[in-house]
């Protein structure tokens, strides 16, 4: 193995064991919304549908790097847009408990 | 411009890393969301500089054009979706990335047609192209089931076992060529067609009830593809952010199998429906009667009780009746009655669904109990109203051995002095599980829409 690819690998080794690390406990309550969030994380590939968009020459790489820009696309923003609109319900929340514990 | 990539993209993994650590936290959920987005937006900003003048012009056009595309279709359908529907989003957002990780692969693998066989791309591209396909085609089913577009139980038929075999030993045989031949657009394209009929395959024997744990699968199926994609590329980010999906979702299917009380290879393999056959639950259940009553006379009963907990389910949320039971709550604490919600892990279809469609409705956070909290309350309880619910608090899950539902924690409603169901009918759940408790002396059954039906008992209450 080259030395980039031992470095690449170095992290996503490392990577397995945070991502392991950083959910470990989670209230039932916010399984959606984190499943939702890195639902929309994982929209990173966005980075690679435009790296292989960016140098599409023939006809099938124009199909296939449009075809992977939108899909990409749609993921990112999609997944970030609906998190926060669920989100955004549990913080409109917070206001109304207080007012149930002022009755 | 290496350095300053490779700084950004860490950067970049580093406000993911604290994004997700902020949205397993109630209190800084929103904002970890927000912080994951905006490494994403260093991240791709930062692609796009460094891609700068390499662009062909067609390269330009499609990525313009492709991103407008799909950011005005992520944001309408996003902002469009009800609450109700958030779990088949999530489904559709999940599968288009796999599809697009891919894509992508696939187009680097074409590219080396012709060359000698090189495993640093190959193997991590036939990888990504599989899991991505599976996870592109098996969201895509898991849509359409939880959409109700099809049916929503499982599908079998003879022979499956064997047809997933031989689509496994293929898809391995062409991976093999792949490595050992080196790339072709037939096996390429083959493969492709290949990793989404098992992605097909692989849903449909799992029934509608398990989709969000499916969901959530196939969501850590598509960081790893992503992962791969990034290896496939050499992109630090892209492996980096795939990894921390794939890891962390793993970890968060297994969570939720958990709540249901389940394990993965028996949410994955069982064709759940299919057990019930054999078990025999429903047996009998003909001969016996439930005892139904009016709006009127519930509603005398919930407001001379001291206590009420209610477990809303599934149907309250297809009714869109999160309104009106708040507002039944409310006219219950007027005259004095302590009201609580019992909240399964489960209530809904995914995991925390319950809670998203009741803070739309503004029900005040302490009044949400989650089951262990509650549980042992049930036995003080005068009425427990369940509303649209039926699996999470069906006592076959505690009593019976054979049942499918067993071992599944439940809500004990079952203990509390009188049992309210407003349920549409005498169908059983999502499960497909005859309920015990609907037959109880103690019930009582209250038929219609959830929603027509807490109006008629708020005016009930209002008039006792």
């Amino acid at each position: 193995m080259s030395d980039p690819l031992i470095a690449l690998f170095t992290s996503f080794v490392l990577a397995i064991f945070i991502g392991f690390e950083v959910i470990s406990r989670v209230p039932t309550l916010l399984h959606t919304p984190l499943m939702s969030g890195s639902n929309a994380i994982h929209g990173i590939i966005l980075i690679g549908a435009l790296l292989i968009a960016a140098h599409a020459q023939t006809p099938v790489e124009i199909v296939l790097g449009f075809l992977a820009v939108v899909l990409a696309t749609i993921n990112v923003v999609g997944g970030f847009v609906v998190t926060d609109r669920m989100l955004e319900m549990f913080k409109a929340r917070q206001p109304a408990g207080e007012k149930g514990k002022e009755k | 411009m290496i350095i300053v990539t490779s700084l950004v993209y860490l950067l970049a993994a580093v406000l993911f890393i604290i994004g997700l650590k902020f949205l397993s936290s109630p209190r800084g959920a929103r904002r970890g969301n927000w912080i994951a987005a905006v490494g994403m937006v260093l991240a791709v900003a930062w692609t796009v500089v460094l891609l700068g003048r390499s662009f062909t012009p067609v390269g330009i056009a499609i990525s313009i054009v492709g991103v407008m595309i799909g950011a005005v279709v992520g944001t309408l359908s996003a902002r469009a979706v009800k609450m109700t529907a958030i779990p088949q989003m999530i489904a559709v957002f999940n599968g288009v990335g796999g599809g697009a990780a891919a894509v992508v692969a696939m187009s680097e693998l074409l590219k080396l047609v012709g060359q000698q066989p090189n495993f640093q791309i190959d193997f991590p591209s036939a990888f990504a192209i599989i899991i991505g396909g599976v996870s592109f085609a098996g969201s895509a089913i898991a849509f359409l089931k939880l959409q109700e577009l099809m049916t929503g139980s499982p599908v079998t038929y003879p022979g499956q076992q064997l047809v997933n075999g031989v689509l496994g030993l293929l898809i391995l045989a062409l991976a093999v060529v792949l490595l050992t031949v080196g790339s072709s657009a037939l096996v390429v394209t083959a493969l492709m067609v290949l990793a989404l009929v098992l992605g097909v395959a692989f849903v449909l024997p799992i029934g509608g009830a398990d989709m969000p744990v499916v969901i959530s699968l196939l969501n850590a199926f598509t960081g790893l593809a992503v992962a791969a994609s990034g290896f496939v590329l050499g992109n630090f980010a892209l492996i980096v952010a795939g990894t921390l999906v794939g890891a962390s979702g793993t970890l968060l299917t297994k969570l939720m199998s958990d709540a249901m009380g389940r394990s993965l290879t028996n949410i994955l393999f069982s064709a759940f429906g299919q057990v019930q056959v054999g078990a025999g639950v429903a047996s009998g259940a003909e001969n016996r009667t439930a005892r139904s009553g009016s709006s009127d006379d519930l509603g005398t009963m919930l407001a001379y009780s001291r206590s009420v907990i209610i477990v809303p389910g599934y149907g309250l949320a297809v009714a869109q009746g999160q309104h009106a039971v708040r507002e039944l709550a409310d006219t219950l604490e007027k005259r004095g009655v302590e009201v609580a919600y019992a909240i399964h892990p489960v209530a809904g279809r995914m995991p925390g669904h319950m809670n998203v469609l009741l803070a739309e409705a503004n029900v005040p956070y302490e009044q949400l109990k989650e089951m262990d909290e509650i549980n042992d309350e049930f036995k003080r309880v005068d009425v427990a109203l369940v509303v649209g619910a039926n699996d999470v608090v069906n006592p076959a899950a505690r009593s019976s051995p054979g049942s499918p539902i067993y071992g599944m924690p439940i809500l004990n409603a079952d203990q509390a002095h009188n049992v309210v169901f407003l349920k549409r009918s005498m169908r059983p759940g999502f499960a497909g599980i005859d309920n015990d408790l609907l037959y109880d002396p103690k019930t009582v059954m209250l038929f219609g829409d959830a929603k027509e039906s807490l109006t008629k008992l708020v005016v009930a209450i209002k008039a006792a």
